[in-house]
């Protein structure tokens, strides 16, 4: 029993520090990028994705076994976008401010590696009980990993930490660290860091191979599906 | 004519898929090791985007605005695009082995890659006509590939380059490149744009 629920537990921490969806696996560096202009944006985008996670998550390993490996593929998209959908009027009705600021990048969240990725390695293969776990652990992490580089680039580059002035006697803020060339600058000194703390870790290399590797994963599976 | 030119130049330069609107951001560090992928990844976009453009721009026209099904233009839009990119990649393979040939690897790349999706929704945001929606769309990926080339060269020499180790890898990729965005910012303003 004590096994037991230590999986458990370890499925749910997985995704916050092991197998940190962005800043160890490279999956979601769109949304990473573009929106961590302000940390409250990242926290908006987080639980977006999080709520998609969770949904397409759930479904799927509801009809893991219905679903004939063939068409997997298309079914998931479906199912993803379906819960994007969701959210994008969710956010729409409730919260026009949020939905704004992320504009486009809402409907994209229905390309984000992330999700697909959890749908393809987990939820198609594990209980929902897990499938839900997993989808939280995940979109923690996603949503840790956003808020993360959200909170550098607000507080370097607009001398705010959520809309409050903090570094108004301190310095003046770089506005670059706002405008997208501080999103890959703040992203790289953040993975960076990490690398730096995990370089005992000789399995860290694969940190590397970046998102190319696992979104051509994505896509190769999907030409296998569609044939 | 003047309309057209400034969609094309702003789309290119000023509002860079990958450099200011962070769209298809995976092929961007994934293909950019060499050239001549990026070159093939570039002409895989650049066919797949200005097509697709199309194509999303007569299904929300004549399907989804007179039926009010606006709001599921994210679905219909994605599976849109993937059966697009499958149909492409027959097409090619039976009638164009040649160009099969170069760009066939990348194009199942292309599904998942959120500067197709992100074109088909842009062109719908901003309510562009036929025309220019395949003139913005030709002219992203354009942009797109353009990016995409230039910093295949950048890390081609950062490669040979003696790099700390807490650097190597994706960190010094995304420092190089927010370099190359710094530069692609120059254009910000261009004609008032």
């Amino acid at each position: 029993m004590a096994k037991s629920s230590k999986k458990t537990f370890s499925v749910l921490t997985n995704g916050i520090m092991k197998e940190n969806p962005v800043l160890k696996l490279v999956l979601g560096t769109c949304p990473s990028l573009a929106i961590t202009t302000m940390a409250k944006n990242g926290i908006g985008m987080g639980i977006a994705a999080t709520f998609v996670l969770l949904g397409s998550n759930i479904v799927i390993s509801l009809i893991r076994k219905i679903v004939p490996d063939k068409v997997r593929i298309p079914v998931f998209i479906t199912v993803i976008a379906g819960f994007t959908t969701i959210v994008d009027m969710l956010l729409h009705a409730y919260l026009p401010d949020i939905y704004k600021e992320l504009g486009i990048y809402i409907p994209l969240i229905v390309v984000n590696c992330i999700i697909f990725a959890r749908a393809e390695m987990f939820a198609s293969k594990n209980s929902v009980g897990m499938s839900i776990l997993d989808a939280l652990g995940m979109g923690a992490g996603f949503t840790i990993a956003l808020l993360i580089i959200g909170s550098i680039r607000e507080i370097l580059g607009a001398g705010t930490w959520m809309g409050i002035p903090v570094t108004k006697n301190l310095f003046d803020p770089a506005i670059i660290m706002i405008l997208p060339p501080g999103g890959f600058l703040a992203f790289g000194f953040v993975v960076a860091a990490i690398q730096k703390f995990s370089v005992l870790n000789v399995k860290n290399k694969e940190i590397s191979s970046g998102c190319g590797m696992n979104c051509a994963g994505c896509a190769a599976a999907n030409n296998g599906g569609d044939n | 004519m003047k309309e057209i030119i400034l969609i094309a130049i702003a789309a290119v330069f000023v509002e860079n898929f990958v450099l200011s609107k962070f769209l298809g951001i995976c092929p961007f560090l994934g293909v950019s090791k060499k050239t001549s992928t990026a070159v093939g990844m570039g002409g895989a976009i650049i066919f797949v985007i200005t097509i697709s453009s199309a194509v999303t721009w007569f299904i929300y026209e004549f399907l989804l605005k007179p039926n009010e099904l606006t709001y599921l233009k994210t679905i219909v839009f994605i599976l849109v695009i993937a059966a697009l990119v499958q149909l492409v990649e027959t097409v090619m393979k039976k009638f164009m082995p040649p160009l099969y040939r170069a760009l066939g690897i990348y194009l199942p790349l292309i599904t998942t890659n959120c500067a197709v999706l992100g074109s088909a929704l842009l062109v719908v945001e901003r309510e562009y006509s036929l025309l220019n929606a395949v003139v913005f769309g030709f002219s992203s990926a354009v942009g797109f590939t353009l990016a995409l080339v230039l910093f295949s060269g950048v890390r081609e020499r950062i490669e040979t380059n003696d790099i700390p180790m807490a650097f190597q890898g994706l960190p010094i990729t995304l420092v190089a490149a927010a370099l190359v965005s710094v530069a692609f910012f120059g254009f910000q303003g261009l004609f008032g744009i």
